[in-house]
């Protein structure tokens, strides 16, 4: 099979975007993809579930976050707007005193934070957030 | 290994017994997230704590799975009942390999 210059150059480009290009933000098919590791696809619910973030972050490098999930086993946090969609996976065990956790966490820019719970009877719940945020924090 | 890695953790002194603490950790390192270029364009590799855990007595308390999306100088807080006098141990895991712990006394009266 012969190639043709266009080909050529269009293969070229390609190639260099993939190992040149600024790093891809996560795509929503990527964040379906994380939810669904860790839901394997069950329906979630909307209470139960409090996820605490500013409305307007002015350094997307910490971005103070509280989830509150009474009951919870393990409470995943995703931020679709980042280069990788996971954050962090917050696992319970017998001596916690409460279902909550708080950390700072990096955005990339104005998207929507996303907590899921999973409950030890197997349930999901899920609670969503949108943060504005001033500058970015991810740099590069 | 990271340069400059400070544990540092904060639980009451005391507490009754069945008392559920609030307990404050911060280690200093960099989270090099693998994502950024240094001054001539080549990728900086990715240099994360990517676990921590928290035990009272051996029995668990929080255990995190850490992606790069977690801040420089990972920051957490939780809650942790106490029944008895002990200790917490705390434990960071290095993207290198290298664990940092760190541990914390509670009196229960």
């Amino acid at each position: 099979m012969t190639q043709t210059r266009r080909q050529f150059v269009g293969t070229g480009l390609a190639v260099a975007a993939a190992f040149f290009g600024l790093p891809q933000l996560a795509s929503a098919a990527e964040l379906e993809e994380a939810i669904q590791a860790f839901t394997g696809g069950a329906d979630m619910g909307g209470d139960g579930i409090t996820l605490i973030a500013p409305e307007i972050a002015e350094n997307g490098n910490t971005v103070p976050i509280e989830v509150d999930a009474p009951g919870a086993a393990a409470i995943m946090l995703l931020a679709a707007g980042n280069p990788q969609a996971d954050v962090c996976t917050f696992n319970f065990g017998p001596a916690a005193g409460s279902h909550m956790a708080s950390t700072r966490i990096r955005l990339a820019g104005e998207q929507e934070v996303v907590a899921i719970a999973r409950m030890p009877d197997g349930s999901f719940k899920q609670a969503r957030q949108n943060v504005r945020v001033t500058i970015g924090g991810c740099g590069g | 290994m990271a340069e400059n890695v400070v544990p540092r953790v904060r639980v009451p002194r005391d507490a009754s017994a069945g008392d559920s603490v609030s307990v404050r950790t911060l280690i200093s390192h960099p989270m090099e997230s693998g994502l950024r270029r240094d001054g001539d364009g080549n990728p900086i590799p990715r240099q994360i704590i990517n676990r921590f855990t928290c035990a009272f007595n051996g029995e668990m308390v929080v255990d995190v799975e850490i992606h790069p999306g977690v801040s420089t100088n990972p920051y957490f807080q939780f809650d942790a009942v106490v029944n008895e006098t002990g200790s917490f141990e705390f434990t960071w895991y290095d993207d290198d390999g290298s664990v940092y712990t760190e541990t914390a006394d509670i009196t229960v009266a």
